[in-house]
């Protein structure tokens, strides 16, 4: 994401580019014209790759035309590896049209699968019509209550859309543990497609109770936060990555990240946020080669929490 | 927001620091040489302040409302709302602002010698006002440079919310009989909490 950007910029630019350039050209020659893993939404069976592209202050990038032109092209390259699904929400300022401006751009329409989110107390409807129209899709494929803001109202809502074809997945989202007891009672006791929530290698709450419990009730899970808004590799990455990463064909600490993530079970799909091609590279990158196994993962749990 | 206790100031930090700047050097563009006029504006306005008159403080009051509107229509509510969709309602504070300041300058009469007047009039509390007049009034642009940030980015009175705000409170202060404490108090708060979501807002980035 950006600060990754900025901790690059620290390094002298020619070596910078050319460890860049090294990482790319490691992912296609070891995966060429591999698809990227995809997982199945337990509610429908339909596969979607397990990396997908958030926009939470990389794509809010309002008028700066340079800037919109920057996120077309981390989406064409997003598209281009294989991504499907991007996630935003009415509360991420000018990112809806932004995504918007993009698909119109690239005409990815087939591939894409649209997650946004409804963000108010009023009736949802309004907001969902406006940024559907910011996004200039004909439906979403999933809409999420946004850190379940007046869920119930808008849950049912979501559930009537559903039920009539406007929309084809029911969600709802927090972040960093916020409401764990509210989601849980809504993962029980109500018919959703999708749960957001945080999860990456050191916020591993969601392990306890609500991974388990999305397996029990076949709901998908969405990783936001996988990098901890950057912070997370800008710590990592004052160390080297371990050799047996290679194991799990990891070249980089985000890759190393996010294959954790999403080589939990439970998971369906993580979000990482960026502006950087690169970047968005790198990210489809940890959707290819060997994922590791329970053993594996405790290992690289246990290293990070060593570090 | 419920369990708002949980988040962090950045939490609400919703664009880059690279987008923010590159907004403020954008409009800075658009506007140019606009920036000049709020110069000429800015020495006015310490003018009319060091005064004392009422008239004098009429068209200060007049100056600083057209000042607020422009900076709550050109930069909170045409550029700054494209990334933080708050900044629409601060432009609304922004324009209260100005209302207020329209309403003093049309109902202004003298209490320069009532003692509220008085006692804001004492040496110290003058200094810091000029400071401060002076400081978003005329200096604030050289705060940016010193930081390391380009002319280019450079937040000018009368053009950008933090010097104006800064520079209003000073002005206030040190303005004459035709504004009471209870004037100055109130016209103070608007700039005040601006002056503090600025404030956050630079450190979050800054982080």
């Amino acid at each position: 994401m950006m600060k990754r950007r900025t901790v690059l910029k620290a390094i002298p630019a020619v070596g910078a580019a050319a460890a860049l350039a090294r990482v790319q050209a490691q992912a296609q020659l070891q995966f060429p014209a591999a698809r990227p893993i995809a997982k199945a939404i337990p509610s429908s069976g339909e596969r979607i790759p397990v990396v997908g592209l958030g926009t939470w202050i990389t794509f809010n990038v309002g008028n700066d035309r340079p800037a919109r032109e920057q996120c077309a092209e981390v989406m064409r390259h997003f598209f281009e590896a294989g991504g499907r699904l991007v996630d935003s929400s009415p509360m991420y300022g000018s990112s809806q049209g932004v995504i918007g401006d993009g698909l119109a751009k690239l005409a990815a329409d087939r591939q894409l699968f649209s997650a946004d989110k409804v963000w108010t107390s009023a009736p949802g409807s309004a907001q969902i019509e406006a940024s559907r129209q910011l996004w200039r899709v004909p439906r979403f494929d999933l809409l999420q209550v946004h850190n379940l803001l007046d869920w119930q109202q808008q849950l049912p809502l979501l559930q009537e859309m559903k039920a009539t074809g406007r929309l084809r997945y029911v969600g709802i989202t927090t972040s960093e543990g916020r409401r764990d007891r509210e989601i849980e009672q809504i993962m029980r006791n109500h018919r959703i497609d999708f749960v957001q929530l945080t999860y990456n290698l050191l916020d591993r709450d969601a392990e306890q109770r609500l991974l388990p419990l999305a397996r029990e009730r076949g709901i998908a899970v969405l990783a936001n936060r996988p990098f901890r808004e950057g912070a997370l590799l800008r710590d990592l990455k004052r160390r080297p990555l371990p050799a047996w990463a290679g194991e799990i064909d990891c070249v980089t600490w985000a890759q190393f990240a996010l294959k954790f993530i999403v080589s939990h079970p439970a998971l369906t799909c993580a979000i990482p946020a960026t502006s950087s091609v690169a970047h968005v590279r790198e990210n489809m990158g940890a959707a290819r080669g060997r994922m590791p196994d329970e053993a594996f993962r405790r290992r690289m749990a246990d290293h990070v929490a060593s570090l | 927001m419920s369990e708002w206790w949980t988040y962090r100031l950045s939490d609400f930090l919703m664009f880059s620091p690279r987008i923010y700047w590159r907004l403020v050097e954008q409009y800075n563009r658009d506007v140019w040489p606009a920036q000049l006029l709020g110069l000429v504006v800015g020495i006015t306005a310490i003018k009319l302040a060091t005064l004392r008159q009422v008239r004098a403080d009429r068209a200060l009051a007049a100056l600083l409302a057209a000042s607020w509107l422009w900076v709550g229509w050109a930069f909170h509510w045409q550029r700054y709302a494209t990334i933080n969709w708050s900044a629409q309602y601060i432009a609304m504070a922004f324009a209260l602002q100005a209302a207020l300041l329209v309403g003093v300058a049309a109902t202004a009469q003298p209490t320069a010698r009532r003692a509220g007047g008085e006692r804001h009039a004492r040496a110290a509390p003058r200094r810091v006002a000029g400071w401060l007049a002076v400081g978003g009034g005329l200096l604030y642009p050289f705060f940016g440079a010193i930081a390391g940030r380009p002319w280019t980015q450079a937040e000018v009175f009368a053009i950008a919310p933090e010097p104006t705000a800064l520079a209003t409170l000073g002005l206030l202060a040190l303005a004459g009989p035709a504004y009471s404490s209870a004037a100055r108090r109130t016209l103070a708060v608007i700039p005040s909490v601006s002056l503090v979501l600025g404030a956050a807002t630079l450190w979050v980035m800054s982080d």
